[in-house]
């Protein structure tokens, strides 16, 4: 057979051999994995961060670090989490990845746009993290850069900001790319109504990386202006309102939880089908709530702010607008239990993942209704609640999706299978460790111990022990789980193109996938879940 | 490797992919500057008598000459795509050329109006500023940072055009391949559309 | 080139336009120094918004291409009067 000959991805040789043909590579799934181990490193970072804190907590007074020690590694465990990794996350690995191959495409709309977006999103992390050792001092603001005093701190605000204004940047042109490689590339036969669900909700998330990140953007140029020019736009000094500032941070920061957690959805959307051998439930509800969660998401900000001194009129009207859009959330929950319903399901890692998921998002999106409501949310705003919720929604949403995607594509990605027993077992750990670490987060919450402080009352202490146990626990699970899946790339496993007879384009051609994807453009001509 | 991505790019030239993609850019554009006509909003609602009295600092006739140059000069970029549909290369040029001049004689006025209200002591950060009221102060600051980034996304469009006008004297940009072209008649009414907004916001406000 | 892009606007077309543009600057001019303290800023805005449309419908294209781009162009626009409307909500219920 004539293909055999056809390099695949990886082998392919170009112009330059070795790091630097990865360093000036336009394919798409070259990109993907840029973002991918670059995206680790980070994860890694922010993680070993976070057990620090978790340490510093493990009892009441001074352990490790000063007070504005852990300010700053709170601030940097924000910015590395949130900036470098859940925002671009599932998105920019994964659709750069299986975006293009799964609409039956050769590349993206604009290979060459797609290197330059990695290569800002290198930059925004380089400064991001340099800000941490220049100037003085790392910042201490938390990762939202609430004025006014993120424009009275002397820690070294300004270079934190301009990163995450380049990593804005990057992460616009992403979804600029996105979506115009779903106006234009999709395979002849492929209608907007056959598009599998990944790619409907990179669609979905492509327009809020449009449309909500120009906004953060410029009111953080505006923090930076004020700070280096003395323009007065938020300090109430010079005439500004610090509440403004909070609503412009939020039109953009709570539309980023949607460009985290709906990408997330389309992975266990396409996990789901798979592993159940049957078409998906409720195909067009599915993608109708994809888009008006991105639609109504864009409304919402305002619940991060009943406690700041909002009109009533406006906290009324934000409160009501977060209850709608746990709708579509809801459909999307409904629907994937639907699709299990008398399907024939094959207990396979990924899946697994996809339940954990469920179940995370479930308690995530319960609590979520709690700081949504008026009454309730003035009891547990600013405390460890609000760190637990947000915790099941960005890390058990997009975290878990994230590891189920590296499961589910894997194979794709390299070619050969994962020890599938080592990697039940390191999820096993993962979920136990993670639901020790956040759930008893919730309780401190609800007793009353505020967020972002090195110290608490004595009265806290056992979950906090709790809580930092834990961290181990789940690290141990982070760690099996990696070490498996990288191990698997060379030696242990064997080689398959299609490990678990997948209905979607991606499994239609070999793996790992040659250069341009497809010998031949397929032509499509029935929906994207059907099973024979 | 070189040749065969640039006949990879040319086999899957995608001219409605790159106007797609100019067109979503421009979304993001007009959302950045949103950012600010928020805060414009809701400073205008909170200060209206110091807003009132402010602009009263800024010359009209300068602010509607500027104008005037900046539609001028988009209807001089989109004759320029018209010139080149009709496949007449020099005349394509000579537009190009016009806009890029007009765009630098509507620098040249903003410096002189910025340099005068500097000369008075008027910049962000100056004793005089920190002597106003907070609504002027808050006027003041807007109108530097707004006029000031949109004179930035001239210098953007200047660059784009210019760029323009060498493909086209190659003859990169041809009667059958004009996007480039297309593209930064885009972005240069783009410019244009924001300024329609700025000059009745900040000169015209009664 | 592209079959969308078949339509030519003429030099007199774009004259046209850009004539009425200037008479529409000069108008609001004109409007805004004349005391109709409320009343002023509407009609400025208007004819702003009169003028956008103007330039987005013939300088930019919008009526001769592809719906897609018209349809994007309103929906972003009124996303954005959306999220301004939201947000001086707050300030005028305060």
């Amino acid at each position: 057979m004539e293909n055999n000959h056809l390099p695949n991805y990886l082998e392919y040789r170009g112009k330059y051999k070795g790091l630097l043909g990865w360093l000036t590579t336009t394919d798409h799934k070259r990109i993907g994995l840029l973002y991918m181990y670059s995206m680790l490193t980070f994860f890694a970072t922010g993680a070993v961060l976070g057990i620090l804190m978790r340490l510093e907590l493990i009892a009441p007074g001074k352990q490790l670090m000063e007070a504005q020690t852990y300010n700053a590694l709170f601030t940097l465990h924000g910015l590395s989490m949130i900036f470098l990794f859940v925002i671009p996350g599932v998105a920019a690995v994964f659709g750069n990845f299986i975006l293009p191959i799964i609409i039956g495409a050769k590349d993206v709309a604009f290979p060459r746009v797609n290197l330059l977006s990695w290569y800002l999103y290198i930059i925004g992390a380089i400064i991001v993290l340099t800000s941490q050792f220049m100037g003085d001092g790392p910042p201490d603001t938390g990762w939202t850069f609430y004025a006014p005093y993120s424009l009275k701190t002397q820690t070294n605000v300004v270079a934190a900001v301009l990163g995450a204004f380049v990593l804005g940047f990057s992460s616009i042109l992403t979804g600029l790319n996105f979506i115009t490689t779903m106006h234009r590339l999709r395979a002849p036969g492929m209608g907007w109504m056959r598009m599998p669900i990944f790619a409907w909700t990179l669609y979905a998330t492509g327009w809020i990386q449009l449309l909500a990140t120009p906004i953060v953007g410029i009111t953080l140029l505006m923090i930076a202006a004020e700070r280096l020019l003395g323009i007065g736009f938020f300090d109430p000094a010079l005439g500004g309102d610090p509440i403004l500032y909070q609503h412009l941070f939020w039109t953009y920061s709570h539309p980023a939880v949607y460009i985290m957690i709906l990408p997330a959805m389309g992975v266990i959307s396409e996990i789901i089908p798979t592993f159940s051998r049957k078409p998906i439930f409720g195909y067009t509800a599915l993608i109708i709530s994809s888009m008006a969660i991105a639609f109504v998401g864009y409304f919402v900000w305002g619940h991060h702010m009943f406690t700041s001194g909002m009109s009533t009129g406006s906290r009324w009207i934000f409160s009501f607008l977060s209850f709608i859009v746990a709708l579509p959330s809801a459909v999307k929950v409904f629907n994937w239990t639907a699709t299990l319903y008398k399907g024939s399901i094959r207990l396979q890692t990924p899946f697994w993942w996809a339940m954990g998921f469920i179940f995370v998002f479930m308690i995530g999106g319960f609590s979520g209704l709690v700081v949504g409501s008026l009454a309730t949310d003035i009891h547990v705003h600013d405390t460890y609640f609000v760190v637990a919720h947000f915790h099941y929604i960005v890390f058990g949403g997009t975290g878990f999706a994230f590891f189920a995607a590296m499961h589910y594509w894997w194979p794709k990605i390299y070619g050969r299978v994962y020890n599938a027993k080592i990697a039940n077992i390191g999820l096993g750990i993962f979920f136990t460790g993670f639901n020790i670490i956040y759930f008893p987060m919730f309780i401190l919450g609800m007793q009353g111990m505020p967020r972002r402080y090195y110290d608490y009352l004595p009265q806290f202490e056992n979950w906090n022990v709790v809580s930092t146990i834990g961290s181990w626990i789940m690290v141990t699970g982070l760690i099996i789980i990696i070490t498996n899946l990288l191990r698997a790339r060379k030696a242990t496993g064997k080689i398959v193109d299609d490990p678990w007879d997948g209905p979607t384009l991606e499994w239609s051609i070999k793996s790992p996938p040659i250069v341009e994807n497809f010998e031949e453009i397929p032509v499509v001509t029935t929906g994207p879940y059907e099973f024979k | 490797m070189e040749t065969t991505i640039n006949a990879h790019t040319d086999l899957h030239r995608d001219d409605t992919a790159a106007k797609l993609g100019m067109w979503l850019f421009i979304f993001t554009e007009i959302l950045l500057f949103g950012g600010l006509f928020i805060v414009y909003s809701v400073y205008r609602y909170l200060n209206p008598v110091a807003f009132h009295l402010a602009h009263e600092e800024l010359s009209i006739p300068m602010g509607l000459i500027n104008t005037i140059i900046l539609l001028v000069s988009s209807a001089t970029v989109a004759m320029s795509i018209t010139a080149m549909q009709k496949g007449d290369k020099k005349m394509s040029m000579y537009f190009v050329a016009a806009t890029v001049i007009l765009a630098l004689v509507f620098l040249i006025n903003k410096y002189f109006e910025w340099g005068s209200k500097f000369e008075h002591g008027m910049y962000p950060g100056s004793e005089l500023m920190a002597l106003l009221s907070k609504g002027d102060m808050l006027f003041f600051s807007l109108y530097f940072f707004m006029t000031g980034l949109h004179a930035v996304h001239i210098l953007v469009g200047m660059a784009l055009l210019i760029v323009t006008f060498f493909r086209i004297k190659q003859n990169h940009v041809r009667s059958d391949k004009y996007a480039l072209l297309e593209n930064s008649g885009l972005y240069w009414h783009l410019v244009d559309l924001i300024w329609i907004f700025l000059f009745p916001l900040f000169y015209l406000i009664h | 080139m592209n079959k969308e892009n078949s339509h030519i606007s003429s030099y007199k077309d774009h004259l046209m336009v850009l004539s009425i543009l200037i008479t529409l600057t000069v108008l609001t001019v004109a409007i805004t120094s004349i005391e109709l303290s409320a009343f002023n800023t509407a009609a400025a805005l208007l004819i702003a918004t009169v003028k956008a449309t103007i330039v987005l419908l013939y300088f930019m294209h919008l009526r001769f291409d592809q719906k897609v781009y018209l349809i994007m162009t309103v929906l972003v626009l009124a996303l954005l009067v959306v999220v301004i409307g939201i947000t001086v909500f707050d300030y005028i219920d305060r």
